[in-house]
């Protein structure tokens, strides 16, 4: 127990998160006219989102849900082990794109967040900026035990337990990895929770915002972005 | 390769030669030397390919040992230079002129493990971590398991039993109940 | 300079001052800085890369990493031996089996095990089988960044093939856990050796068809040869291994210059090329696709039927290892692949380290690659790389 007491803790390092390029600062144009640019406010809207109500005549509601059940065009963002299964996925062997399952460069065509596996903190920063640019309606899909309950890496210090805290969950696949297959049936089971109408989670976002941003917030120091993103 | 070993033993006073393989070989060098003798090794004996450079944290001794590895690839042969630093204040001669990839390790180190590498390139800047404030995460007494209890949501787990104790209940309920530890 | 070359000489860049920092004033509207990824298709996986463009050409590049970040040096410390299987094979999800060899090697190297006959037979073959899916994916990918996506769909579905063989082997797809400290798991299931012969005769008919449509392609070679040259300088300098080191003329193949497991006894040579640029990695790939073809066969025809896999171990729950240290190397479809693994006499590792060839080769090579490249040519560059993040992070 002597020797145990001799070793010297290092005190925690207190740090601050201060970025230049978030700085607001006087920059010349090309013809030599001068301005100020504030990129917390130049580069970043502050809108916040709002709750996407559904039609009020039953049936066009049921025609959108259909339509928006047979169209789901997945961000191409790969943000954990998980995603080396999305190449089978969209080729020959199980070929997605018979269910309308269809990868898209960016969030802005989106609207289906395939959430492959563990979140380290410094992605889960930039998921949250892609979801929050996403158009609604939107539907996250979360893969393997590690966004369920942290998986293997339940007692890891840079990633996360459960992703539902975080932003809002329609359907878990679960597995380490999920097969091709598995992914397959997750996608028909989101489809039959837009077709019910069941899939809302965008609107539970935008309701519960501020719940979600503290969460967010407790775990992300550095947060140099605006609290309504886009 | 055991010349080359009483060669440098001479010159940079080796000790704990450890000949874990035909073909490689671990000693351990004064904090003082390394650089230099890791200069010459590249330079007149011909290790010229840089494999690793690696921390352990021996709490106990509080010291850091920082292991470099140095590849002969014409000789097939490798050499593992292993140096005791004082884990209080943990500073250690930058190698980056010898290797350009060793800033790499070093910024990771610094991060890691808080050793300074005084002249190191972008030694300060964030590598893997992105705004952490606690101590460096690879450090022995950083418990990763309570900050992550802390700091995450972790999900409700479901109460399991221990099978020897459940299957003896199950199966054999009269002997269970006979036994002193259940009683209390 | 052309456009589609890569000259050496830096001096007319502007120069980094003396703390590393290249200052470039982005308000002289001469300079734009661009983000290429997390969330880019032009990346491979997840990894960032902030590029400081004049017109379309990089004048400074850096890679911002850690995306992946699990720490699992941390967590393999807080585990058993026996339980830091299941970790570590994690720890690069496009090659896990390599990540099985280095664990299972250090374990036995520390504790004084000797695996049996044909555990190394077995080993051999499904290290040689996940190269094979590894340059499955790759050698095809090279294709997908110059915009030809049919060999990425013939590629994708040869590999299932060999993952369908994995599978029957196995159990898993993608995370086998089928090397144990002490052997392998159990021994080939019967018609095995046929069907796996039917797969690999699909696969030579995919490498002829992949040479017509993607190495003999106007287009291809047009946006790779002469692109991003290595110069073979940088070798050294970098601590470049794997094929990229072999196409600029380096004979360096791990299996080759220090033979484990029963590589001894098969019959192959190191490819090497001696002019590296983006053509010729990717064709060093291409050789190497045929050669782990070849070793298969060579594998299955040499191995014995029966045998015993697996050494006896202590039990595994209750394994101290005494104290030392070891390093070990394994050829992976990147190259040099080491774990470094440091006991104290408990039951748990007391630190384990991972080289991954893509940790130089991602961070300081593709850095001072990309200063001169054209924009265009960036997730090509990425690709000739074999750039794999989760190994760089861990």
């Amino acid at each position: 127990m002597s020797e145990e007491k001799n070793i010297e803790q290092p005190s925690k390092q207190a740090k601050t998160f201060e970025n230049p390029y978030y700085a607001k600062r006087e920059v010349t144009g090309p013809d030599g006219q001068k301005f100020i640019v504030d990129p917390m406010k130049d580069y970043f809207s502050d809108e916040c989102p709002t709750v996407h109500e559904p039609n009020s005549i039953p049936v066009v509601e049921k025609f959108l849900n259909w339509a928006r059940a047979e169209s789901l065009w997945v961000l191409g963002f790969g943000t954990g082990c998980g995603s080396i299964e999305i190449g089978p996925l969209l080729t020959p062997r199980f070929d997605a794109f018979r269910y309308g399952v269809m990868p898209r460069p960016t969030p802005r065509q989106s609207n289906v967040f395939i959430i492959s596996g563990y979140l380290a903190v410094k992605t889960l920063k930039r998921v949250i900026r892609s979801y929050e640019q996403m158009p609604n309606p939107k539907y996250v899909l979360a893969l393997g035990s590690c966004t369920i309950n942290g998986g293997m890496y339940y007692d890891s210090y840079n990633t996360i337990n459960r992703l539902d805290q975080y932003i809002p969950v329609d359907a878990y696949v679960a597995g380490c990895m999920p097969r091709p297959e598995a992914l397959l049936a997750g996608f028909n089971k989101l489809k039959e929770l837009i077709k019910a109408g069941k899939a809302e989670n965008a609107n539970e976002y935008a309701k519960n915002f501020d719940w979600y941003k503290a969460n967010q917030k407790k775990i992300i120091k550095d947060w140099n972005m605006p609290d309504y993103n886009w | 390769m055991k010349d080359l070993i009483n060669k440098l033993s001479k010159a940079y006073e080796l000790s704990d030669v450890v000949y874990q393989r035909p073909n490689f070989t671990y000693a351990t060098a004064n904090k003082e030397n390394v650089i230099s003798l890791i200069t010459q090794l590249r330079d007149l004996e011909g290790f010229s390919h840089f494999v690793l450079l690696s921390c352990v944290d021996w709490i106990e001794d509080n010291i850091f040992q920082l292991s470099y590895i140095l590849n002969n690839p014409t000789q097939k042969y490798d050499l593992a230079i292993r140096c005791m630093i004082d884990r209080k204040e943990a500073t250690m001669t930058s190698a980056h002129h010898l290797w350009e990839q060793i800033a790499t390790y070093q910024r990771e180190l610094k991060e890691m493990y808080g050793i300074e590498f005084p002249d190191s390139p972008r030694l300060n800047e964030d590598f893997i971590l992105e705004g952490w404030d606690d101590i460096p995460p690879m450090r022995r007494e950083f418990d990763t398991k309570k900050f992550s209890e802390e700091t995450f949501f972790p999900r409700e787990r479901p109460q399991s039993n221990d099978p020897a104790t459940y299957m003896k209940n199950k199966m054999h309920p009269d002997e269970w109940d006979n036994t002193p530890s259940s009683k209390g | 300079m052309s456009l589609f070359n890569i000259d050496t000489d830096r001096s007319k860049y502007p120069q980094p001052g003396e703390d590393g920092k290249l200052v470039v004033d982005l308000d002289s509207h001469k300079y734009v800085k661009l983000w290429q990824g997390p969330n880019h298709p032009g990346v491979t996986g997840n990894m960032a890369l902030e590029l400081t463009l004049a017109g379309d050409e990089i004048v400074q590049a850096k890679t911002h990493v850690g995306y992946l970040h699990r720490g699992f040096e941390k967590l393999i410390e807080r585990r058993l031996f026996i339980q830091g299987m299941q970790t570590s094979i994690r720890m690069c999800v496009a090659e896990p089996d390599t990540n099985e060899y280095v664990y299972c090697q250090c374990v036995e190297e520390l504790s004084g095990i000797e695996i049996p006959e044909m555990a190394k037979w077995i080993r051999t073959l499904v290290l040689e089988m996940s190269r094979l899916q590894s340059f499955l994916r790759v050698v095809p990918g090279q294709g997908g960044t110059t915009g030809l996506g049919i060999g990425v769909q013939w590629g994708m579905y040869m590999r299932e093939l060999i993952l369908d063989r994995f599978e029957e082997l196995t159990g898993g797809r993608i995370y086998h856990m089928y090397f144990t400290p002490g052997g392998v798991r159990g021994l080939l299931p019967d018609g095995f050796k046929k069907r796996m012969e039917e797969s690999l005769i699909e696969i030579d008919d995919f490498v002829k068809r992949i040479d017509d449509v993607m190495y003999s392609n106007a287009v291809f070679k047009k946006r790779t040869v002469d692109v991003a040259v290595l110069d073979p300088r940088w070798v050294d300098k970098y601590g470049i291994v794997g094929p990229v080191a072999r196409s600029a003329g380096f004979k360096r193949d791990v299996r080759k210059d220090y033979p484990y497991l029963i590589y001894n006894q098969l019959d192959f040579e190191a490819i090497i090329m001696n002019h590296s640029d983006i053509y010729n990695r990717s064709r060093v790939r291409w050789y190497e696709l045929q050669q782990s073809v070849d070793l298969i066969r060579q594998i299955m025809a040499k191995m014995p039927d029966k045998g015993d896999f697996k050494a006896p171990t202590p039990n595994v729950l209750h394994w101290e290892i005494p104290k030392g240290e070891a390093y070990v190397r394994a050829e992976s479809s990147r190259g040099e692949y080491g774990l470094y693994m440091v006991t104290d006499g408990s039951d748990k590792p007391r630190r384990v380290n991972l080289r991954g060839p893509s940790y130089t080769q991602a961070v300081c090579l593709l850095e001072d690659m990309l200063v001169g490249a054209n924009i265009a040519d960036v997730h090509s560059i990425m690709v000739s790389l074999q750039t794999c993040p989760p190994e760089i992070e861990r």
